[in-house]
């Protein structure tokens, strides 16, 4: 891949694995570590410390959300006890992009932040799992809307600096899509939703970013400090490794509460009842194309003609 | 006088938290005006602003409405008198013609909003939930400090409102209480206008020029426009056609997906795909049906070898007749195919091309 190059050499990682199976005390996770990578030189000063710095420092902050797992079917009222919950899959592309434009010396840390009940910090895990440098949790109760949640990012934003937010273009659960959007309005930063590509010029700070839109691509050029929020097709997210899952339990998560931060958690909307859609009527197997089409003729009062004829 | 003075004396003995609450009810009950923001194209205002305006109507009986575009150059004074006349409902026409409303980038265009719900003070301001929409109407909701209200499907009441959630497997109900405007993105499938509209030249309304003189420059040049790509095809639009013809992972190629546009082209449809066809590279992107993609509603849905995923059907469960071909007789589609065929598309699309009866 094409960020690879800029990868700290392997060795560096391999002597990472050794130190923490020497802290785990655990051989087997070493040679574990061996055997799955056979093609590594063998290290040979495995503790040596990489020195070069780089230089660059910007930081990339990705908004991450807890969500029940996108293959869980919904029960009546969205039952959320015992229904196995995930990371929002937009949300993990925006991570997946925050890590590669780090991967490629374009940013020197990716932090993932997180708002919600104390469960969050399982999801926050999995981003530094992935490869997010540390964790930011803001720790509130009861529903969380995204106004709410535009604001918190705000004062992280403020207290971090970093050059570019990214989050997912909506979250799987809610579907609202208004996040990115109006925490770009609040801070006043350009604003690049449903991106399917991003390219970065560090040196003229800006960022090129195609989005889908109706209708085909567009493409766009923004000053940063800019938004960015995900569509599906940016990219393809990687999966935690076990080494990876190890090293981000001692990564830090930093807790705020929203009175650090100097928000107030209200909202202007309500929810009322959540029910289920109404259930359609069950359907007919045919047996044959022919029956097909005399349905859609006779009983379905739809045919190519009609269908043509409506159009012109 | 006395009943003023009352009040007042009330007001100081009461608690804060309960005139906050007085004060959010009366603007609940004050009059409904409705500021539409309209997407145009070529000099016409497209369907899908159309039913933004039929959701404003639907509102209550009398509430004014607003159009409200922007854009630059004669496309959009063109579009302004169609717009004038689009529907008898409404009431003004306002323009903002500055060259940088030529594309819609959602830096400007929010604070137009800004700056038009400020001057106008309406109750609600709508739009179509398109990508248009959804880019730019969060960011003015931001700017007015209200939460705003995404893919409504239906409205009970001016601040009651009906969306789908978890991919559409849930309705929710939501209340506005704010004080501020309520902002909202509708579903143009929810709210159809006919294909052929009334005669209202009789009734066109007039168009104002915003005034743009208060417009700051501070969002301006933080993004610039680049170009769009675009799929030129002569099919009906995805988002309004009448039939729509979609296929999906089971069609193996882009070579094959031919015969799915074919059939489409038989039928008068449009074209739609599942994830799995865009991902595999048969079609492009913009032709994706499905929670992320587009929602369809039309009245006749085709899926050729679509398993029927959760995230596909969300975006076209509500299609008033839906017809799955499938080989797997277990697949989810005929859970909800009104018409289901089991069989190879391959022997199935053929036969169809070849019985269907020849367009014109």
């Amino acid at each position: 891949s094409v960020g690879h190059d800029n990868n700290p050499p392997p060795y560096t990682q391999l002597a990472e694995h050794v130190l923490l199976a020497q802290q785990c005390q655990c051989r087997f996770q070493l040679s574990l570590t061996l055997l799955l990578t056979p093609d590594y030189p063998i290290p040979i000063t495995i503790l040596g410390k990489q020195t070069e710095q780089k230089k660059e420092t910007m930081k990339i902050m990705v908004a991450i959300k807890r969500v029940v797992d996108y293959a869980v079917k919904i029960r009546s009222g969205v039952e959320t006890q015992n229904v196995k919950m995930s990371m929002n899959p937009f949300c993990e592309i925006a991570l997946e992009e925050a890590l590669r434009i780090k991967e490629a010396g374009m940013a020197s840390e990716v932090v993932a932040v997180t708002m919600g009940l104390k469960q969050c910090v399982d999801t926050l895990r999995t981003g530094l799992a992935m490869g997010a440098d540390r964790g930011i949790h803001v720790e509130t109760s009861g529903p969380l809307y995204p106004l709410s949640v535009a604001k918190l990012l705000r004062a992280l934003v403020e207290v971090e600096k970093p050059g570019l937010l990214i989050l997912g273009k909506q979250a799987i659960d809610d579907d609202c899509n208004q996040t990115g959007q109006m925490v770009a309005g609040l801070l006043n930063w350009p604003q690049g939703t449903f991106a399917s590509k991003v390219v970065l010029d560090k040196e003229k700070q800006i960022v090129t970013v195609d989005r889908e839109v109706d209708g085909g691509l567009e493409t766009l050029c923004l000053d940063m400090p800019a938004v960015i929020t995900t569509d599906l097709r940016l990219n393809q997210p990687r999966y935690a490794t076990l080494p990876n899952i190890m090293k981000a339990k001692s990564k830090a998560i930093k807790k705020f509460t929203p009175e650090d931060l100097n928000v107030e958690i209200k909202s202007d909307i309500e929810e009322v009842q959540v029910t289920e859609p109404p259930k359609r009527k069950a359907g007919v197997i045919l047996s044959s194309v022919d029956e097909l089409i005399d349905k859609l003729k006779n009983e379905a009062h739809l045919c190519a003609d009609q269908a043509v004829a409506s159009k012109e | 006088m006395a009943s003023v003075a009352a009040l007042r004396a009330l007001r100081k003995r009461i608690s804060p938290s309960f005139t906050s609450r007085i004060i959010a009810s009366t603007s609940n009950s004050r009059s409904i005006s409705t500021l539409v923001l309209a997407e145009h194209q070529g000099g016409a205002i497209k369907p899908q602003s159309v039913s933004a305006v039929k959701a404003a109507k639907s509102l209550s009986n009398d509430n004014p409405i607003s159009l409200l575009l922007a854009g630059s150059g004669s496309a959009l004074h063109e579009a302004a008198a169609n717009a004038a006349s689009c529907d008898p409902s409404v009431s003004e026409v306002l323009v903002a013609d500055s060259d940088e409303f030529s594309h819609p980038l959602a830096e400007p265009w929010a604070k137009l909003i800004h700056l038009v719900q400020q001057k106008g003070g309406y109750s609600h301001v709508i739009t179509a939930s398109g990508s248009f929409g959804k880019n730019i109407l969060p960011r003015a909701a931001a700017l007015l400090d209200v939460s705003p209200i995404t893919d409504v499907i239906e409205i009970s009441d001016p601040h009651l409102f009906v969306r789908p959630i978890y991919a559409g497997n849930a309705l929710c109900t939501v209340r506005y209480t704010g004080a501020g405007p309520c902002l909202l993105t509708v579903r143009s499938t929810s709210f159809p206008v006919p294909p052929i509209l009334a005669d209202s030249k009789s009734n066109e309304a007039p168009i104002t020029q915003v005034d743009l003189s208060t417009f700051g420059e501070d969002s301006v040049g933080k993004s610039r426009y680049v170009k769009h790509t675009s799929q030129d095809t002569e099919r009906p639009d995805l988002g309004n056609a009448r039939v729509v013809v979609s296929g999906g992972r089971a069609l193996k190629s882009a070579e094959n997906f031919k015969m799915i546009e074919k059939l489409a082209e038989k039928l008068g449809a449009a074209v739609g795909a599942t994830r799995a066809a865009v991902d595999a590279g048969y079609v492009p992107n913009d032709l994706q049906v499905g929670q992320t993609g587009k929602i369809v509603a039309p009245e006749l849905y085709m899926a050729f070898g679509v398993s029927g995923a959760i995230q596909h059907l969300a975006g076209m469960r509500d299609s008033k007749v839906i017809v799955a071909v499938n080989k797997d007789a277990e697949a989810p589609i005929f859970q909800v195919a009104d018409y289901g065929l089991v069989g190879d598309i391959f022997e199935v699309i053929p036969e169809l091309l070849e019985k269907l009866p020849e367009n014109k």
